[in-house]
C-alpha cells in the first residue's frame, strides 16, 4: 500500500468514522447555561455547542452540526472527553488540544479519542474541521452566547 | 499522456480532430499521490497552455518596460504588447472599439469599477436587481453600495433545476431600476442564462445591464454586441490566462459619460494644482502601472482559444458534459445541483450520507482535483437547502479519462465514507 493510502486510511479510521456516522451528544439543551455557534466560511459548516453548568462543573454538553466527518467526528468526541469535567480542566483540555493542532505538536498527548486526529495534521486544509468544535466550546465558556469562525 | 486520452471522446463528437489538448498544458503532465492528474477544478482557475507561459516569460525577459510613457525601445515593445493584447480581446468579445476595452485585476475589480462609478447619479431608492444564482462578487458589491446609500436590492429567483425565472424580470423592473445585474454563465450550477432576451427586457425599460461573464467566456463564442448589453466583466484565469488580469467591456456611450474611478498615473492628461484633465477611454480607467505581463498572457490565451475555435470548445466540452452527467448520475445517493436544459461545463453535486469535504479530500489522494464548498454562490446553496457541493469542472483538456478517474474515486469513497 503506498503512504497515501495508508494516511487516507489514518485519516479516516474507524474511530473517526464510527463518530461521524453515529455521533455521541448531538440535539440541543433546552436551556443552555451557554452556548456558541461556529462557522467554517471554508465549507460553509455550522456547528452549534450547547453547555450545561452546575456551579464549577460541566454537567451536559451537545452539538448540532452541519459538517464534514471530521468535523462531526470530533464534535462528538470532545463532547465525551469534556463532559463531567470542572471549567478549569474543561479549558486547560481545550487549550491542549487547540495548541496541539495548531502547532502540531505533543500530538500524542491529544486527550482521549481526540488522538485518532493526529493525522489531519498532514491536510493544512483540514485542521480547521477538526478544531472548529473545540474552538466553538471554548468561545462558549469565555464569552456569552456568540459566533466564531475558523478564519 | 498516451493517444488514448485523446481518442477518448469519440471522433463523432471531438471537433479537435486528434490535437491532443492536455499535451499543450505542461501543469497536467504529473503525478498526484501516485496517481495521474485528473484536474476538474477549472471554474475556480484553468490551467495555462505552453503559448500563455511562453509568451509571458518572453515579455519579462526582452521586451519590459512601463507602458505609454517612455521613448526607448523597451517601452515601445511593452505598449505595443500591452495594447496589442486589447485589440485581441476586443475582437474575442466582438467590442465595437478598444476603447470599450478596460484592463482589470479581474471580474471581481471590474464589478466593483462599475458599482462605483455607475452610481454616483443615483439616488436613494432606486434599485438594482441581481439573481439568486449570482456568485458573491456580483452581490457583495451591489449590497455594500446599497447600505451606503440607501439603494434597493431586488432578486431574481431561480427554479429547482437552477433556471432563472426569467418571466418574472419584467415584474421586477419599475421607474426606480436602475441596474440589472446577471451571470452569463452561473459558476455553482453551469445554467447558461437566456443573457441576452433578459438584456431586451431590461433596455425596453431603459434599465442598465452588466453581465458577470467569467465562466462563460472560457466556454462558448461570446458577442458583447449581440447580447447587447451596457457591461461585460470577465477573468483572465477563468480562460486560460494569468491571474490578477481581467477585462471590463463598456459601452462607449456610457463610459464616456461616467465620471472616473480610481486616481492616479496614466488615467489623467495634465495635472496641476489647480485641476486636473483626465485621460481618454479606456485609460481614465486604468490608473497607475497595469499588470502589463497579465494582459499579454491575456492575449495569448485569446490566441490560444481562438487557434482551437470557440464553437469546438462548446460542441467539445459539451459531449463531455453529457458523458460526465450520465456516468456520475450511475452512482447511488448522487443528486446533481443545477441541472439546468441550458447547461455548461459544470456538474454540482451532493452524495448522500456523505459530506463534500470528505470526498474532496478522498478524491485529491486518487489525483482527481475537484472544489468543495459553497463556491462563492450562498444563495445558491441556501436555495437547495445544502451546506455545499462537490463540483466536477470542466476545461478543454478535460477527457473521459478524467471523468472515468473521478467516478473511480467516488466509487471508493462511498466504500469508506458510508
Amino acid at each position: 500500500m503506498t503512504d497515501s493510502a495508508d494516511s487516507l486510511k489514518a485519516l479516516y479510521q474507524s474511530i473517526v468514522l464510527e463518530h461521524s456516522r453515529s455521533p455521541h451528544n448531538t440535539g440541543r439543551l433546552e436551556e443552555p447555561s451557554t452556548s456558541a455557534t461556529g462557522h467554517n466560511p471554508l465549507c460553509g459548516d455550522k456547528i452549534t455547542v450547547f453547555v450545561q453548568a452546575d456551579g464549577d462543573s460541566l454537567t451536559a454538553l451537545k452539538f448540532e452540526a452541519t459538517a464534514c466527518a471530521i468535523c462531526t467526528a470530533s464534535a462528538s468526541i470532545m463532547t465525551e472527553t469534556v463532559d463531567n469535567r470542572s471549567r478549569g480542566a474543561a479549558s486547560e483540555t481545550i487549550r491542549r488540544t487547540l495548541d496541539a493542532f495548531e502547532h502540531q505538536r505533543n500530538l500524542d498527548d491529544l486527550p482521549g479519542d481526540m488522538a485518532a486526529f493526529a493525522e489531519v495534521c498532514r491536510y493544512p486544509s483540514r485542521v480547521k474541521c477538526a478544531t472548529l468544535p473545540w474552538q466553538t466550546l471554548h468561545v462558549a465558556l469565555n464569552e456569552n452566547t456568540t459566533t466564531t469562525t475558523t478564519e | 499522456m498516451t493517444a488514448s486520452s485523446e481518442s477518448s471522446l469519440s471522433p463523432a463528437v471531438d471537433p479537435l480532430n486528434g490535437h491532443d489538448v492536455r499535451r499543450d498544458f505542461p501543469v497536467l503532465d504529473q503525478q498526484i499521490n501516485g496517481n495521474r492528474l485528473a484536474f476538474l477544478d477549472s471554474a475556480a482557475s484553468a490551467q495555462r497552455p505552453r503559448p500563455v507561459l511562453e509568451a509571458i516569460a518572453a515579455y519579462e525577459e526582452r521586451d519590459h518596460a512601463n507602458v505609454h510613457r517612455g521613448v526607448h525601445t523597451l517601452s515601445h515593445r511593452a505598449t505595443e504588447a500591452y495594447e496589442s493584447a486589447r485589440k485581441k480581446v476586443r475582437r474575442f468579445v466582438n467590442a465595437a472599439s478598444e476603447r470599450e476595452i478596460v484592463f482589470t485585476r479581474g471580474t471581481t475589480e471590474a464589478i466593483n469599477l462599475v458599482a462605483a462609478t455607475l452610481s454616483q447619479s443615483w439616488t436613494s431608492g432606486d434599485e438594482i436587481i441581481v439573481t439568486e444564482l449570482e456568485h458573491h462578487a456580483n452581490i457583495v458589491p451591489w449590497q455594500m453600495l446599497a447600505d451606503q446609500h440607501g439603494f434597493r436590492l431586488r432578486v431574481l429567483p431561480i427554479n429547482n433545476r437552477g433556471e432563472l425565472l426569467v418571466e418574472q424580470l419584467p415584474d421586477l423592473i419599475n421607474d426606480r431600476t436602475r441596474l440589472l445585474c446577471l451571470a452569463h454563465v452561473s459558476n455553482a450550477l453551469g445554467t447558461i442564462n437566456p443573457v441576452t432576451e433578459c438584456v431586451a427586457m431590461a433596455r425596453a425599460r431603459n434599465v442598465r445591464t452588466l453581465i458577470d461573464g467569467a465562466q462563460a467566456v472560457p466556454h462558448m463564442p461570446v458577442d458583447v454586441r449581440a447580447v447587447d448589453c451596457d457591461f461585460y466583466a470577465f477573468s483572465g484565469h477563468k480562460m486560460y490566462g494569468p491571474t490578477g488580469i481581467g477585462v471590463l467591456y463598456g459601452r462607449e456611450s456610457l463610459m464616456q459619460s461616467l465620471p472616473p474611478w480610481q486616481g492616479g498615473g496614466d488615467m489623467i492628461l495634465t495635472v496641476s494644482f489647480s485641476g486636473t484633465t483626465f485621460n481618454e477611454l479606456p485609460y481614465r480607467f486604468e490608473a497607475g502601472t497595469p499588470n502589463i505581463a497579465g494582459a499579454i498572457g491575456l492575449g495569448a490565451a485569446i490566441d490560444y482559444l481562438e487557434s482551437i475555435g470557440m464553437a469546438n470548445v462548446a460542441t467539445r466540452e459539451s459531449a463531455l458534459l453529457k458523458y460526465a452527467t450520465d456516468k456520475l448520475t450511475e452512482l447511488p445517493g448522487l443528486r446533481l445541483i443545477g441541472t439546468a436544459a441550458n447547461k455548461t461545463s459544470v456538474l454540482s453535486f451532493t452524495v448522500e450520507g456523505t459530506h463534500p469535504h470528505d470526498l474532496g479530500t478522498i478524491l485529491d489522494h486518487q489525483g482527481v482535483a475537484i472544489r468543495t464548498g459553497h463556491h462563492c454562490a450562498m444563495p445558491v446553496m441556501e436555495h437547495f437547502n445544502i451546506a455545499g457541493t462537490a463540483r466536477a469542472s470542466l476545461g478543454i483538456y478535460n477527457t473521459t479519462d478524467d471523468i472515468d478517474q473521478l467516478y473511480k474515486g467516488l466509487t471508493k469513497a462511498l466504500e469508506m465514507l458510508r
